[in-house]
């Protein structure tokens, strides 16, 4: 109700007119007459888009736990391996990790034919396994950052109590520490999704077809440059919005 | 007005370095293609289109700049004014032409299948049906690709060399690119895997015919200029004589 | 027979790598002097354009505070990626038709300003939100107290605000030329000749991607680990006179 209002005010008014306007403009006098050819295509790399999104999200945050874990209490030989980690994933582009790993190792391939006759061979050829990998490590390399602190905040009296009612080591960090650890990263997990997203379409340079590169391919094949642009822009801020919505929704859920 | 006068100062001190006198610009793929352009690694280009664009912008009495852009969107920095014209091995086809003027072609190039040697793979859709098939995109062979090999797997690079790369790789089965390009890949050390397969069955209406420079709508000063320079050094030997230094065999015909 | 091709191997990177032809180590420096140049110019536009922002957020009308509102939301949900590909594509059209319109004719735009331009307006969409942050946690005392003294409000900004609020806008600002000098790879995709477009002409051009793909990121983490410290030492000096935050004495 308070949203409403808040939006009933005159200048907004006004401005939300002028923006109808200037979406009205842009249906009439920018082309889109190329839509239904390439919506099938675009429905499927919008898929793809989320499919990398939450499965380098969710995979990244599993390694980004033991990572932060080994940063925080770990002893040496495991904290210096991940601190190493994360400074170099956090110090290089993300476009050169993703051509280090895709051209790199590529480039290793033909020196070793035993790799080409090996199970996994099918999985080495395609392209989507680098950019779940490159994206992966990304986000744990990231994450891990957050969750060493997130680790370290965590109030020491509660796991104290914990230990002196004979919880096992284990069930302590399954039962309280993790999920007091999650609890305090929970807002800028969001945020750090959405550069997940925003990270999604650099797996187009190693020729993964998301939405990005359909709409690259609209470009290439019609010329017309800024309606394909324009529409994945409006794209990925729908989707970063509904990625922040659900944060919010999940956010209040968990007690705090 | 005072306002856009500050505007203007505004812009004008921001794109500090504006020119009067205009350079052409003429803009190449920022990528290796030798033995066409690519770069040496002292930072010059080097290769057969340089020194013909430098032919032909003497002849012309042209003052040209060359401008590495990136192939996929070479098109949108012609018409976004980035480059006044794109000598960069694009063919002339009828969809190009549909947004950009052409001169006349300088050279021309059949269209060819490369694949690993011990692959048994012709260049037809029938033989590459159910093959991963690599190109380059915004090219002809991209074009052709969608419209010929429906059954095969289409995987498309930023650059020819990608792809090139992947072969080697043995990630694709099969690249369709320029047959003299691949001419020198398929010559060279790590291209040693592969072969032409042959070319491609002819389709003028999507291959083009030939290659020659990309300028703006409109602009048919430059236009007939570089149709000027391009009759020059056709006529006076300088392009024999270019070609001569790469190749065995001419790579030009009317 | 292992050591020795190691150093063989290493023997046949550190020629790639040398300085002069036919090493291409002075192509990957050139590129990362682009990087570098870029990064600056639109580290510092973005400060520029942020420092403006976050005035206009929190002293502006309701109309400015919506339209940076949008700026920063819009800016901040959008793949740098697609934004650099629209702004380097529409930036030169309009300059170039505003330059027409009032009878300049064409203007150049290098490479470089292209960048800078593009990366800055990115830039600064989140050093707004930065120096927003910043400018609030100063005490509201401090300014009315230079207030009080009559001093004018661009003073009060130059000789208050700015240095109260270095303290706080550091390490966030610090975390922002670390995404300009790692956005500035983006670049590469529009087909300008910074570290990681030299990088890869490099590596296609001898097929060593490996080495050369490595050395570029040893490049950018040089890079990273320089400017932590030097940024370590800003929020040194911008802290001095606070008391620490550490704890110990209060």
């Amino acid at each position: 109700m308070t949203a409403l209002r808040a939006l009933m005010q005159p200048h907004r008014i006004v401005m939300m007119a002028l923006f109808a306007l200037l979406i009205l403009w842009c249906a009439i006098s920018l082309r889109w007459d190329w839509i239904p050819r390439y919506m099938p295509l675009a429905l499927e790399g919008m898929w793809r888009t989320i499919w990398i999104l939450v499965v380098t999200s969710v995979l990244g945050f599993l390694l980004a736990v033991p990572l932060g874990l080994a940063q925080a209490v770990g002893p040496w030989y495991l904290a210096m391996p991940a601190r190493t980690f994360c400074t170099i994933i956090r110090g290089t582009p993300l476009l050169l990790q993703i051509w280090l790993l895709y051209y790199g190792l590529g480039s290793l391939f033909p020196q070793y034919p035993w790799i080409r006759s090996s199970e996994l061979w099918p999985y080495l050829r395609q392209a989507w396994p680098y950019a779940v990998l490159a994206l992966t490590l990304s986000y744990a390399g990231y994450e891990g950052e957050v969750m060493r602190g997130a680790f370290a905040g965590v109030n020491k009296g509660q796991l104290e109590a914990a230990r002196s009612f004979g919880m096992p080591r284990l069930t302590m960090f399954r039962r309280i520490w993790l999920p007091l650890a999650v609890r305090n990263v929970l807002p800028t997990l969001g945020g750090e999704t959405i550069l997940q997203l925003k990270a999604t379409p650099l797996v187009a340079t190693i020729t993964v077809i998301d939405i990005y590169a359909v709409s690259s391919r609209v470009r290439s094949d019609t010329f017309i440059v800024y309606e394909p642009l324009l529409l994945l822009a409006a794209i990925y801020m729908i989707i970063a919005g509904l990625i922040t919505l659900a944060f919010r929704r999940f956010e209040n859920r968990v007690p705090g | 007005m005072k306002k856009t006068m500050l505007a203007a100062a505004t812009i004008a001190a921001f794109v500090a370095g504006a020119a009067a006198a205009d350079p052409v610009k003429i803009g190449i793929a920022a990528e290796p293609y030798p033995p066409f352009a690519s770069p040496d690694s002292a930072g010059n280009w080097v290769g057969w289109e340089i020194e013909v664009i430098n032919a032909v912008c003497a002849a012309a009495e042209l003052d040209c700049v060359l401008t590495p852009v990136a192939w996929d969107g070479i098109i949108p920095s012609l018409t976004g004014q980035q480059i006044d014209a794109i000598m960069a091995s694009m063919s002339i086809t009828e969809e190009r032409l549909k947004t950009i003027d052409f001169s006349d072609p300088y050279y021309n190039t059949p269209a060819v299948i490369v694949a690993d040697k011990a692959m048994d793979i012709e260049p037809t859709p029938e033989s590459l049906a159910g093959k991963i098939v690599g190109i380059q995109a915004s090219t002809i062979h991209q074009a052709y690709a969608q419209e010929y090999f429906k059954d095969s797997e289409l995987r498309i690079y930023q650059t020819q060399d990608e792809a090139n790369q992947d072969l080697v790789a043995g990630r694709i089965d099969a690249t369709q690119a320029d047959s003299i390009a691949m001419a020198d890949f398929v010559a060279t050390e790590a291209g040693g895997c592969c072969e032409i397969k042959g070319p491609v069955a002819n389709d003028e209406s999507i291959l083009g015919r030939g290659v020659g420079a990309g300028v703006r709508k409109g602009d048919d000063a430059l236009r007939e200029a570089l149709n000027k320079g391009i009759a020059a050094i056709l006529a006076d030997g300088t392009h024999e004589k270019i070609t001569a230094g790469y190749f065995t065999t001419s790579i030009y015909s009317k | 027979m292992e050591p020795i091709l190691e150093t063989l191997g290493l023997a046949e990177a550190a020629q790639l790598l040398s300085l002069s032809p036919p090493g291409w180590g002075a192509n990957l420096l050139r590129g990362l002097a682009n990087s570098l140049q870029i990064a600056f110019g639109a580290f510092g536009l973005g400060l520029v354009i942020g420092l403006f922002g976050a005035y206009g957020k929190l002293n502006g009308g309701p109309i400015l505070r919506d339209l940076l509102a949008i700026y920063t939301t819009v800016i901040r949900a959008v793949p740098e990626l697609v934004l650099i590909l629209i702004l380097y594509y529409v930036g030169s059209d309009l300059i170039n038709k505003v330059a027409s319109m009032m009878g300049y004719g064409r203007i150049e735009i290098s490479g470089v300003v292209a960048g800078i331009w593009v990366l800055g307006v990115v830039q600064g969409a989140y050093s707004t939100e930065v120096l927003r942050g910043a400018i609030k946690a100063v005490p509201p005392g401090q300014i009315e107290a230079a207030r009080a003294f009559g001093m004018p409000a661009f003073m009060t900004m130059r000789r208050v605000t700015i240095p109260a609020m270095m303290a706080f806008a550091t390490p966030g600002l610090a975390n922002l030329w670390l995404i300009a000098t790692k956005d500035t790879a983006l670049l590469a995709i529009v087909g300008f000749s910074e570290l990681t477009l030299e990088t890869r002409q490099a590596a296609s051009s001898t097929r060593a991607y490996f080495t050369f793909f490595v050395a570029a990121g040893a490049l950018y983490l040089m890079v990273t680990l320089f400017s932590g410290a030097v940024f370590g030492r800003i929020e040194k000096w911008a802290r001095r006179g606070q008391p620490s935050l550490k704890g110990g004495h209060k």
